[in-house]
């Protein structure tokens, strides 16, 4: 297990890595010199010059991309160009809000879509399974974004009882209706992605086990039903805690339209803003961060479901 | 011929009794008539295409018409708006028909691209094996170290936005899991006694993968390109929302939606409308590509 | 022979030293297969799979090759046909060593070897009619496919299935016989002088069985072809061959005529064997044990003999030494047991 362990945290060096040199690239994907990305668009050439030689622009790019790598791993990740604070200071501030709103959709997904995948797994191919299988599509079909506008269309137009969009403040304050009430739009809406695809994975597991030769042995001597339910649910829970880690980092990742919508203070809203403003430096270190933050998570959940179930494990 | 050959191989009663050869499209096909979910979203699916394929001559107004007095009218205006205005008085149906093109292109065709260089990035590295899989699956696992909607977003982003850059971004992020899906099916079909036989007669190697090779591991892919085409599409909308794809004033479900935020105290089912449409297709898409999975799977 | 493109001449132009020198000799053939771990994926084991083994096929014969499962019977088929590359060995075909200067191409050696792969799911591709699959490799090679798919036609009347009602058919329409059949032809569409016929039988019903294998019969009768029949199952082995090889984890232990090799089998594992057939004669019955447990893990075989875990006759020396080969009086059987060798030192040496 220690030899796997290990095995997997080596393999995951050179991903990091590959992640951390697209992210870099992306600056050589803009139009244009590098520098002008860097800068506002009005700097005067002696400012380009003096950040060229700063950032060692005019060295070969391995050589740049070293130095790059070696300021980013003591958090030094540049300025923004919007508002000309580290763009560390920025990810640090927004990260938290969008952790907390990961956290809670995932939640939220898992104690909607367990329940509903356990019965449509018990009940396959009945009329119950189909409606819960067609929510299931719907989840995964609805352009989380739109379905943002019409929540916010009903529940703060219409109804007038959530807020549209923003924070009650900085600091969130989960003793507070003030600040919860901002969060119940948001969960709601980036829950319902990992709904659908939480749910498939549950009814999937939930009906193996079921059709499984000794548990129709078992029933058919009168094994009581909560006992079935019990084990089926026990072997359903690995593979569905590892769907929920997954998502969990896809959200982080993914939450940038959401937050959009409701001008969430997180990173994915820091990001949009980004992009919107050409502000490079921030995109840039966002998208390392999340990507990093993916990458562990991922790597999180293979070591834990390997713990738990060796037989899943990889290469 | 030698006797001693065909005497040994009468042949039987339930040799004259098989089914009549149907071949394995056959089978997909007979199997999709009955599945009459799969029917009715194809055909919805059908219709929307044709809808956007055929929007400049349904199209009953210019889509780009601005007006300031028919701004954000309710459907049904004039009984000529059938479903209304939008924030510049441009009629919905108009834009929402010709919008479809441009969504459904930006949706469809990334993956098309992608699954011809990741499906074929995905044969090669099944099939050659060794240091050439090593190479091309671990430059994959890179790009698979995203979240899709941030590749997507940080390529077009960093590429500064566009129909054209939001269609690279995208080809980009599916390359990746196609190459994937690609080179499992493909290890599973080599190491087959049909493959080393087909070897084993001295062909060359790219007529084996032409005849027996591709014609199975084509299956998987492409179920699993129909899956990706309604995430594409819900992706590119995406963009376009965030002001990384199409730009205005041309008309797309995605910046349509994003453009008609400001309205939804006024218009909301207006405003709506173009997530309708997007759901729709989604859905019709996502059922689809279901369908066929289930219609293609040779074990039932 | 009405249809002559399958006739084969009395004398095959194809042959090349005459019938005294052997169709297909085979020296120190070894395949390792690696299996890596540890931190850095790096190699840390190997699966001796096939391990240094020499044999001869004569022209126009039978050589059987029996094993329990795992004793690398299926590796030596692959590679012979060089489906798998070998580690190590000498393959010479008809007097020309294949794929070495001076010798012929993998290619032209697989014009002349073909291979019959177990009855399974996957042994047809289900995509393509069964006349497309025989006639692919013609086709590959060069021939016009109307005249690739004629000749898979004929090839399907000499296999005993008919053209018009099974040409057109896919393989999950047809029967385990009929896909083996179709197999056959598929190997004798590109004319070979060897067929390799790997378990080709195992999967059949008895009945069916019986019928392909008269088949089998029939056709190297009619095209003058020699076999290596790879099987499990001894029955089967007696019946076909001339002569029967015995592996036992990649060695081979025993090889001799199939008539005295059952009759009076010399190696311990090759009298286990065939003592743990069903015996449908009481009187035939063995004295031998049958052997007994699963063999050695082909990781780290054990030193010396690697029967001598299983054997009843271990002693000091098996663990010691592995033993060679040897007559032991007859020079057409051979078995690697040192009581087969009277210097061995083994206390039963050629006693019985």
């Amino acid at each position: 297990m220690f030899g796997y362990v290990i095995r997997r945290l080596i393999a995951a060096i050179p991903i990091a890595l590959g992640v951390s040199m697209i992210c870099y690239l992306l600056v050589y994907l803009a139009p244009g010199d590098p520098v002008q990305t860097l800068l506002p668009p009005d700097a005067d050439a002696e400012t380009v010059d003096r950040l060229k030689r700063l950032y060692g622009l005019d060295r070969p790019l391995p050589v740049q991309y070293i130095e790059w790598l070696g300021r980013v791993v003591s958090g030094d990740f540049g300025r923004s160009i919007a508002n000309g604070r580290p763009v560390i200071e920025e990810i640090q501030r927004s990260l938290g809000n969008t952790v907390l709103l990961a956290t809670l959709s995932v939640l939220v997904a898992f104690s909607i879509a367990f329940v509903l995948g356990t019965i449509a797994g018990r009940k396959a191919g009945t009329w119950l399974d189909r409606v819960v299988t067609g929510v299931a599509v719907l989840g995964v079909s609805v352009p989380n974004y739109w379905l943002a506008i019409v929540l916010i269309i009903i529940f703060s137009v219409e109804l007038m009882i959530l807020p549209s969009s923003g924070t009650a403040g900085e600091r969130f304050d989960p003793t507070s209706w003030e600040h919860i009430q901002y969060l119940i739009l948001p969960v709601i809406t980036l829950s319902m992605i990992p709904v659908g695809i939480i749910a498939r994975t549950t009814r999937s597991a939930i009906s193996e086990v079921m059709n499984q030769d000794f548990v129709v042995t078992l029933r058919a001597n009168g094994l009581p039903e909560w006992r079935v339910l019990k084990h089926a649910i026990k072997n359903a829970l690995p593979p569905v805690l590892a769907v929920m880690g997954l998502q969990f980092g896809t959200l982080m990742g993914g939450s940038i339209l959401v937050e959009t919508v409701f001008a969430w203070p997180g990173s994915g809203y820091l990001l949009s803003k980004a992009i919107l403003t050409r502000d490079v430096p921030v995109l840039q270190g966002t998208i390392l961060v999340l990507a990093m933050i993916f990458v562990v998570t991922n790597l999180a959940v293979d070591l834990i479901q390997s713990t738990l179930d060796p037989r899943i494990r990889r290469g | 011929m030698s006797t001693a050959v065909s005497d040994t191989a009468a042949p039987d009663a339930a040799e004259l009794a098989l089914p009549t050869q149907r071949g394995y499209w056959g089978t997909v096909g007979y199997r999709l008539r009955y599945d009459h979910v799969t029917l009715f979203f194809g055909a919805l699916l059908l219709l929307i295409i044709l809808a956007a394929v055929a929007a400049p001559l349904l199209a009953p107004f210019d889509p780009y018409q601005e007006s300031i007095i028919r701004r954000l009218k309710p459907p049904g205006y004039q009984d000529r708006y059938w479903l209304g205005t939008d924030e510049l008085g441009r009629d919905m149906l108009s834009r929402l028909l010709h919008g479809g093109r441009i969504t459904l292109t930006m949706g469809i065709l990334p993956v098309i691209i992608a699954t011809l260089i990741g499906g074929s990035l995905g044969v090669l590295a099944g099939f050659a094996g060794g240091v050439v899989n090593m190479s091309i699956m671990r430059v994959m696992d890179v790009f698979y170290a995203f979240p899709s909607v941030l590749l997507a977003v940080a390529i077009s982003g960093a590429m500064g936005g566009g129909a054209v850059n939001g269609m690279i971004a995208l080809t980009l992020v599916f390359i990746p899991p196609l190459c994937r899906v690609a080179e499992t099916a493909t290890t599973q079909v080599r190491n087959l006694d049909f493959v080393d036989a087909a070897r084993a007669t001295g062909a060359p190697m790219h007529l084996v993968v032409r005849h027996h090779v591709i014609g199975n591991v084509l299956g998987p892919i492409l179920i699993y390109a129909s899956s990706l085409v309604s995430v594409a599409i819900i992706l590119a909308s995406g963009l376009s929302f965030l002001g990384l794809g199409v730009k205005p004033p041309d008309p797309d479900w995605g910046l349509m939606l994003n453009a008609l935020r400001q309205a939804i105290y006024v218009s909301p089912l207006v405003a709506a409308m173009p997530g309708i449409a997007i759901l729709i297709t989604s859905i019709s898409m996502n059922l689809v590509s279901d369908g066929l999975r289930a219609a293609m799977d040779v074990r039932s | 022979m009405a249809m002559t493109s399958f006739a084969v001449e009395e004398n095959d132009g194809r042959d090349r030293g005459g019938p005294r020198q052997p169709l297909l000799t085979v020296q120190g053939l070894k395949k390792h297969f690696p299996i890596r771990g540890g931190i850095f994926g790096r190699v840390s084991a190997r699966v001796r799979a096939v391990d240094g083994i020499s044999f001869a096929v004569r022209k126009g014969e039978t050589l059987g090759i029996v094993g329990e499962s795992g004793c690398g019977k299926s590796t030596v088929a692959r590679l012979l046909m060089r489906l798998i590359m070998p580690d190590a060995g000498e393959q010479i075909f008809d007097g020309d060593a294949v794929g070495e200067r001076g010798g012929i191409s993998v290619a032209e050696m697989r014009r002349q070897v073909q291979m019959v792969f177990q009855d399974s799911a996957s042994s047809l591709n289900p995509r393509m009619p069964v006349q497309n699959s025989i006639a692919f490799g013609p086709i590959a090679l060069g021939t016009r496919q109307a005249e690739a798919i004629g000749m898979a036609r004929e090839l399907l009347v000499k296999v005993g299935l008919n053209p018009a009602l099974f040409g057109g058919r896919y393989p999950h329409e047809l029967s385990g016989g009929q896909k083996q059949r179709i197999n056959i032809a598929r190997a004798l569409a590109m004319k070979p002088r060897m067929i390799i016929l790997d378990e080709a039988v195992s999967a059949l019903d008895k009945s069916v069985e019986a019928q392909v294998l008269n088949l089998l019969q029939a056709l190297k009768r009619d095209l003058n072809l020699t076999y290596i029949f790879i099987s499990h199952d001894l029955g089967v082995v007696r019946w076909i061959s001339d002569r029967v090889m015995v592996m036992y984890l990649g060695e081979v232990v025993e090889i001799g005529p199939a008539d005295a090799l059952y009759a009076s089998p010399r190696h311990p594992y090759t009298r286990a064997l065939l003592a743990s057939r069903p015996a449908l004669d009481p009187d035939q019955r063995r004295e031998e044990a049958p052997v007994s447990g699963d063999p050695p893990n082909p990781i780290n075989p054990p030193a010396g003999c690697r029967f001598h875990t299983r054997c009843p006759h271990a002693e000091a020396v098996c663990s010691a030494r592995a033993p060679m080969l040897s007559a032991g009086g007859d020079d057409a059987h051979l078995a690697a047991c040192h009581m087969q060798d009277p210097s061995s030192g083994h206390s039963q040496a050629l006693r019985h």
